[in-house]
């Protein structure tokens, strides 16, 4: 088992660069405030990056278990159909969406 | 608060699947939450706890985290962070912007944002994430093999939320060069699509930028 203060040295390493990721843009960001581009990107980008999270998701998904392709597929749509057509309730299409996925995963 | 449910449906589940990864590596129980807390981003952890248990050298670990965890730079542009006016609620929220709690303030429309409303959407998330990784610690004896296909909540969540942002701002461009990058990320770096993806994706919104804008320029030179 690796000792202690290894384990805390990684501890440490991975707070320092994962905060200094998180934080050092928004300092950045002050002086580029107002200006055009900056303003286009808060506008442009959520959706992109919220498609691009949602894609290397369902590549994380299919890599653990490479057969899952098609139900991975069919949850998506079930996932995306349950949202459009009963009202966009976050909770109720993730629900039924992952509940589809796990059905099909273990028992076919 | 009832925004952190869904992102919770995700982000429970993932906690559980963290916690029982550490018991089965061997590792003690304490790193699950420690883990949670110091870098409190899920697919790192997840990452993380098989190269701890190989004991893998310091270096290469913090390359990886960097490389892993560069995308929270791009979240800077478009998260409202200019709503938490507090220094020390505004430092938390830095520091728990975490995919969901990026995903779930993206997707709502500009009215309905709040500083109160971010910051207990990020505490609640925090809560869950912790929560499940305990939980997972807990069940890491007594469950002979975890559920399969939990972690599809996560895809699930990251698809809703990109309907509901596309209803909220009609940005079918950068949807298609997002689909664009990713594609390209994937086919060329699948080990890190992500990095890749969104590396690609702020290239081409630049890009853009530079087109529309010589546009107008141009036309009040003419006139």
């Amino acid at each position: 088992m690796p000792s202690t203060s290894y384990l805390t040295a990684v501890l440490v390493i991975v707070f320092t660069i994962t905060l200094a990721l998180r934080a050092l843009p928004f300092a950045v960001l002050r002086t580029l405030r107002g200006s055009a581009m900056a303003r286009q990107l808060s506008v442009r980008m959520p959706v992109g990056i919220l498609a691009i999270l949602a894609v290397s998701a369902l590549h994380g998904t299919i890599t653990q278990d490479p057969d899952a392709l098609l139900y991975a597929l069919v949850s998506v749509a079930v996932t995306i159909g349950v949202h459009l057509a009963l009202g966009r309730r976050t909770i109720l299409s993730v629900g039924l969406g992952t509940t589809v996925y796990v059905i099909l995963l273990n028992a076919l | 608060m009832r925004d952190s449910f869904s992102a919770g449906l995700g982000i429970f589940p993932l906690g559980i699947a963290l916690g029982l990864l550490v018991v089965q590596a061997g590792l003690p129980w304490w790193l699950a939450p420690a883990l949670s807390l110091s870098a409190f981003a899920g697919s790192l952890e997840l990452l993380l706890v098989g190269m701890m248990a190989t004991v893998t050298p310091l270096a290469a670990i913090a390359l990886t985290v960097f490389v892993v965890n560069f995308r929270h730079v791009f979240y800077a542009f478009s998260f409202p962070l200019h709503l938490v006016k507090h220094p020390v609620a505004k430092a938390y929220s830095v520091y728990a912007m975490i995919d969901e709690a990026y995903a779930v303030s993206a997707s709502l429309p500009e009215s309905e944002r709040s500083a109160r409303r971010l910051l207990a959407m990020q505490i609640a998330c925090e809560t869950y994430w912790v929560g499940g990784g305990l939980a997972g610690v807990a069940l890491g004896a007594a469950l002979p093999a975890p559920i399969k296909g939990l972690e599809f909540a996560l895809c699930a969540l990251f698809t809703v939320l990109t309907l509901d942002a596309f209803r909220s701002r009609q940005e079918l461009p950068s949807l298609l060069l997002a689909g664009a990058g990713v594609t390209v990320a994937l086919v060329l770096t699948p080990g890190i699509a992500l990095f890749t993806a969104l590396l690609l994706f702020v290239a081409l919104l630049l890009a853009r930028h530079a087109l529309t804008a010589r546009r107008p320029a141009e036309e009040t030179a003419d006139a």
